[in-house]
């Protein structure tokens, strides 16, 4: 151990705070990253998973038009 | 041999190698990069000159070194896509250039604060520091190429192109980063080498670049398996694959 | 675009490939004759970028003759990135392009000559107007001259690796920036070795190596940059 006690290791000799910073920022974005890509393949499975079931609706049930138009006479004057 | 390097091409075959592989490329990286860490912070002799701020080295180097080398990933992976059109090169390219942002960022924000106890200030226009900024712009301009090609084949080649014309050029930077470095400030002090290091800094300093690679290692896998799961829906077996998970 | 080469011109299955290459070039210059604006605005905006120092910096004589090699390699620089967009832009939009891809000679020849002409048209004039406003930066004589030197070697550089740029980013949205956004990394060797060589000569130091430096640096870009911008050009074709 190269230091005398705890506080002495927290504090540095005075370097505690830019070391301390450099580490808390470097597992914040690394842990952030990783997090971050897990939910991402999550996200993209679910989201697949979706269109899967969409799709399996849509073959179960006759393809119905998703909108109807009628013809409205408008005055142009 | 070359069955094997049509398998390795093949998404789902990957798919499943990464699946097995992940758990261990976590533990073994995690458990590297803490030791690594722990051993460094607490366990490594005080540095006779730079006093203890110099233990940021333990996360500064490996961020740098790997920044570097995963260009150098995506520079190989570019010439497989180009010349062999393999869909897993081009997936490998896409998935890691954010991770090579992450990774340059760190080790420019690392080197940043430890100027500040060494140089006294939060910046200096070091050759190190200036050819990490600029290898942060390289990854920029690959991401911001990709996100702007809607077509996936042709941004895949044109980002390829792209990564080894930056290829080229990051030795060209280098050396002329180095010269203009010397032309304004003769002889700075030097953040990293060290003429003779001590094993009790360089073992930990070893162990923290190797477990950052096994993290490297899991991450690519794991967003490499998104982009094939994205790229491949349209498959029977990432759709088996989707749908076995629920009910 | 692979596989057979399909001959579609039967016309200029005779060309030599020296003659296509000068039938490109001339065709550039002819075009940008026709429209001058597109000539003068990479001008305008070199004197433009140059003015902005010393009125946002300092007009004072010793800051302008330290600074002004810089700021003249600098703004230089911008208004060829900013003249890069039109390098292709307008052969695509009217499908000249397309023609060009599908010719018989090698297209990295082609887009040198078309490099070539780029430059002819942007790089030599920013050179020959340089004199001037090193004047007005107040700039010793003999700097005037290597600077003057540092630029007629140095632009060529710029536009051929600028011209990789212009074919990945052919037909994006928002495409000048992202332009930007590519290239400017890889035209900082050029800046350094410029300026740096500027900076040599006013210290009365020998210039010759760091002259013979880039001049490697166009020579590299000379065989490498067309080969680049070929297959990208090929690519953004194949995305449209």
């Amino acid at each position: 151990m190269a230091f005398e006690s705890l506080s002495a290791f927290i504090a540095m000799e005075g370097h505690g705070p830019y070391v301390w910073t450099c580490y808390g920022v470097f597992v914040v974005l690394l842990a952030g990253l990783m997090l971050w890509s897990q939910r991402r393949r999550r996200t993209t499975m679910e989201a697949c998973r979706r269109n899967y079931e969409r799709e399996a609706q849509g073959q179960q049930r006759t393809a119905r038009p998703a909108a109807t138009f009628t013809r409205v006479e408008v005055s142009q004057d | 041999m070359w069955q094997f390097f049509h398998k390795l091409g093949s998404p789902k075959w990957f798919y499943g190698i990464a699946t097995r592989l992940m758990p261990w490329l976590l533990v073994v990286g995690a458990a590297l990069l803490l030791a690594g860490v722990v051993w460094g912070l607490a366990f490594a002799p005080k540095d006779y000159l730079q006093g203890n701020s110099y233990r940021i080295i333990f996360i500064h180097v490996p961020t740098a070194f790997l920044a570097q080398s995963v260009y150098i990933m995506m520079a190989v992976a570019a010439v497989v896509t180009l010349v062999w059109r393999m869909k897993l090169a081009d997936v490998f390219v896409k998935a890691v250039a954010p991770v090579g942002l992450v990774l340059t960022f760190l080790a420019l924000f690392t080197g940043a604060v430890w100027g500040k106890p060494t140089w006294g200030t939060w910046w200096i226009w070091d050759a190190r520091l200036t050819s990490m900024l600029i290898l942060l712009f390289l990854y920029g301009g690959v991401i911001a190429l990709d996100r702007a090609i809607n077509d996936e084949k042709s941004a895949a080649r044109a980002v390829s192109v792209l990564v080894l014309v930056g290829v080229v050029n990051i030795p060209i930077i280098k050396y002329s980063v180095e010269w203009w470095n010397t032309l304004h400030q003769p002889a700075t002090f030097k953040l990293t080498e060290k003429p003779s290091m001590p094993a009790e800094m360089w073992v930990p300093l070893l162990l923290s670049v190797l477990g950052l690679y096994f993290i490297f290692g899991w991450l690519a896998c794991l967003r490499m398996q998104t982009e094939i799961i994205f790229r491949e829906q349209r498959t029977r077996w990432v759709k088996d694959l989707v749908m076995a998970g629920r009910p | 675009m692979t596989g057979n080469p399909v001959r579609v011109h039967p016309v200029a299955e005779g060309v030599s490939v020296a003659g296509a290459m000068k039938a490109v070039f001339l065709r550039d210059v002819k075009v940008a004759f026709r429209q001058r604006q597109d000539l003068l605005n990479p001008l305008l905006f070199f004197v433009m970028v140059v003015t902005l120092f010393p009125l946002g910096v300092s007009p004072e004589v010793s800051f302008l003759r330290e600074a002004g090699a810089g700021i003249l390699w600098v703004a230089a620089l911008l208004s060829v990135l900013l003249s890069l967009d039109h390098l292709f832009r307008h052969d695509f939009d009217d499908g000249t392009l397309e023609q060009l891809v599908l010719q018989p000679q090698p297209l990295f020849l082609l887009v040198l000559a078309k490099t070539l002409a780029h430059w002819m048209l942007t790089g030599l004039p920013l050179v020959i107007l340089t004199p001037v406003l090193g004047v007005m930066m107040h700039q010793p004589g003999n700097s005037i001259g290597i600077l003057c030197l540092t630029l007629l070697i140095g632009t060529p550089v710029l536009s051929l690796i600028g011209s990789i740029g212009a074919a990945l980013t052919l037909g994006l949205r928002s495409a000048g920036v992202l332009l930007s956004l590519l290239i400017i990394p890889l035209y900082i060797p050029v800046l350094i070795f410029g300026t740096g060589t500027v900076a040599a000569a006013s210290e009365g130091a020998p210039v010759g190596a760091y002259l013979a430096l880039m001049g490697a640096f166009l020579f590299l870009a000379l065989t490498l940059a067309p080969f680049a911008s070929a297959s990208a050009l090929k690519i953004s074709m194949s995305n449209s």
